[in-house]
């Protein structure tokens, strides 16, 4: 339903997005990851008609989206929660929107229940409203035109953990229902809960794109560390075992990441005499080795699953 | 993949809906209410003290409703300037444009929105007029005549809406708010000073500036053919040059 082709932006000498494609099917949510300044949204604002591509082409339900007659009826849209204005209350926003639509004034009122804004709320400035209430707005007024896709820029940003789970569930359902959701977030986790299909870009370029399945696979990787790390390494080189990577420990040491699984590391320690200390899967699939390499921050001593907390909200 | 079927899909807004919607913007927020207030105000406090101070047979209701509206012509213009930029300052063309990506259609809204709350403005200054008459000869302070000409009301329509189209032209062109306030005020007078100084722009300025070039149409006599070609000149000058060089940046930019 968003079809995404060799999309690239130039500003000048910079390139902010560059050859980037993807496509959103029907029944699916789709979580446009990246690190800040990564280019998901200026990808968001060239599909829908915002920003002129440099090249390439974006369409929408098989058009491009200036094409559509009437957008909102088909695509809901919430690109910057904070952009409404201040002086203009919660319901009147919204009254605005049906009009520009073409539907019935009270849908306003439906959407505002169906977002937990209804009541007090309604008739409060927009300028009052916590970003989460914002956020809230906003997807209100993407779903003003009954749309079959939705495109959300960050919509989790500013809600409270109930608020995410409310979010989650309600893109699930719209998804559910045969819509295409386009999700981004500079957080794996935010969206690993809710998305099919993982869209991953960095520095412009698409890095990984595929089924959420397959990419949080786990790697089949070994955490491993030994008294005698040299030992070790001379045993799993011996082995045949490769070293991928060396992860420092909380205690100042380190410990190797090995690409086999526990057992050969296992035996291959046991062989040489090595006393191990820690013998492990090694956390996290690519993706998120790959997403935490992206957003700047070491993996670490692989965390007990950070997710951890989030997977009661599932 | 499904292509969307466009001769099936709901049809895009109307022109005059969403010029309705643009008129309902620039009076749904507390400022545009207040400030619309405030031009009201004005109106009313103009009127109101001339009955006090002048002379009777000085009180007709065409003059009661030429003072009216000179507040209005100062004022409505920022209307014009906020309904514009207010967009930009307040980030609502991301939505704005995601709703109607034909961005020529909501200026042109924009546009037509202006011109009836200034011909709202008109309206407000007729009853003005009619009813400062009434009540001042009913206090016997007005004694002028009731005349109101459709010359002098088609003219001083035509002023205001210019004036008002002038705002959404300046509004348009710089895309932002303090900007195109304080140089839609400074740029006028800074004119006037300089065309009255410098002798080579002496003739020019009758032509060019907009507050020598208008005040002929709302005169006590018919404007002159040479009159109205002078207000037509500075009308391209002020409103239809901005207007154009905004419609071009508002396609051509991005919204964000």
């Amino acid at each position: 339903m968003i079809e995404v082709e060799r999309l690239t932006k130039r500003y000048g000498p910079t390139t902010v997005v560059e050859d980037v494609s993807f496509g959103c099917r029907p029944g699916t949510v789709t979580g446009f990851l990246g690190p800040n300044g990564a280019g998901k949204s200026t990808t968001m604002r060239m599909l829908c008609g915002l920003t002129p591509a440099t090249s390439g082409t974006a369409t929408v339900l098989g058009v491009p989206f200036a094409s559509l007659p009437n957008p909102g009826r088909h695509v809901g849209v919430l690109l910057d929660a904070s952009a409404q204005h201040a002086g203009r209350t919660g319901r009147e926003t919204l009254a605005l929107t049906a009009r520009v639509l073409g539907v019935p004034a009270k849908r306003a009122d439906e959407m505002l229940a169906t977002v937990g804004l209804a009541g007090k709320a309604a008739g409060r400035r927009v300028g009052n409203y916590s970003l989460g209430m914002r956020q809230r707005l906003g997807i209100a007024q993407a779903l003003m035109g009954d749309p079959s896709v939705l495109v959300l820029d960050e919509p989790a940003n500013g809600l409270d953990p109930e608020g995410i789970y409310w979010m989650r569930t309600l893109l699930r359902g719209f998804a559910d229902r045969g819509g295409a959701v386009l999700l981004s977030s500079h957080l794996l986790h935010e969206v690993e809960a809710v998305a099919d299909t993982l869209v991953v870009i960095a520095g412009g370029r698409v890095v990984a794109n595929g089924a959420k399945s397959d990419l949080l696979a786990s790697s089949g990787r070994t955490l491993v560390r030994a008294l005698d790390q040299a030992a070790l390494y001379t045993a799993l080189t011996g082995a045949g075992l490769a070293v991928v990577r060396r992860e420092p420990t909380g205690d100042g040491g380190e410990a190797f990441v090995v690409e086999a699984p526990a057992e050969a590391v296992g035996r291959a320690a046991a062989a040489s005499g090595t006393v191990l200390l820690e013998l492990r899967q090694a956390g996290g699939g690519g993706l998120e080795e790959l997403f935490l390499t992206l957003t700047g921050r070491q993996t670490g001593p692989v965390a007990p699953s950070p997710s951890a907390p989030q997977e009661a909200l599932r | 993949m499904t292509v969307l079927d466009l001769t099936q899909a709901p049809a895009r807004p109307p022109l005059t809906r969403l010029a309705l919607v643009e008129l309902r913007k620039m009076t749904d927020t507390r400022a545009g209410r207040w400030l619309l207030a405030i031009i009201a105000l004005v109106a009313v406090a103009t009127v109101v003290v001339f009955m006090a101070v002048r002379p009777a047979d000085e009180q007709s209701a065409g003059q009661l409703f030429a003072l009216s509206q000179i507040g209005v012509g100062l004022l409505l213009p920022v209307v014009g300037i906020l309904a514009v930029t207010g967009e930009w300052s307040q980030r609502t063309a991301l939505t704005t444009f995601a709703l109607v990506p034909q961005r020529l259609r909501i200026l042109a809204a924009k546009v037509i929105a202006a011109v009836v709350l200034a011909t709202g403005f008109v309206l407000l200054g007729l009853a003005l007029g009619v009813l400062g008459r009434g009540a001042g000869g009913l206090l016997g302070v007005a004694s002028g005549d009731w005349n109101l000409p459709v010359r002098a009301i088609g003219s001083m329509l035509l002023v205001e809406v210019a004036t008002v189209l002038i705002g959404v032209a300046f509004g348009a062109l710089l895309m932002n708010t303090p900007v195109a306030i304080v140089l839609y005020f400074v740029l006028p007078t800074v004119w006037t000073t300089v065309g009255s100084m410098v002798k080579a722009l002496r003739d020019a300025s009758v032509w060019l500036d907009t507050n020598r070039a208008f005040e002929p149409l709302t005169g006590e006599s018919a404007a002159t053919g040479t009159e109205w070609a002078r207000a037509g000149t500075a009308l391209a000058l002020w409103m239809v040059l901005p207007l154009a060089i905004g419609a071009f940046r508002l396609v051509k930019r991005e919204v964000k």
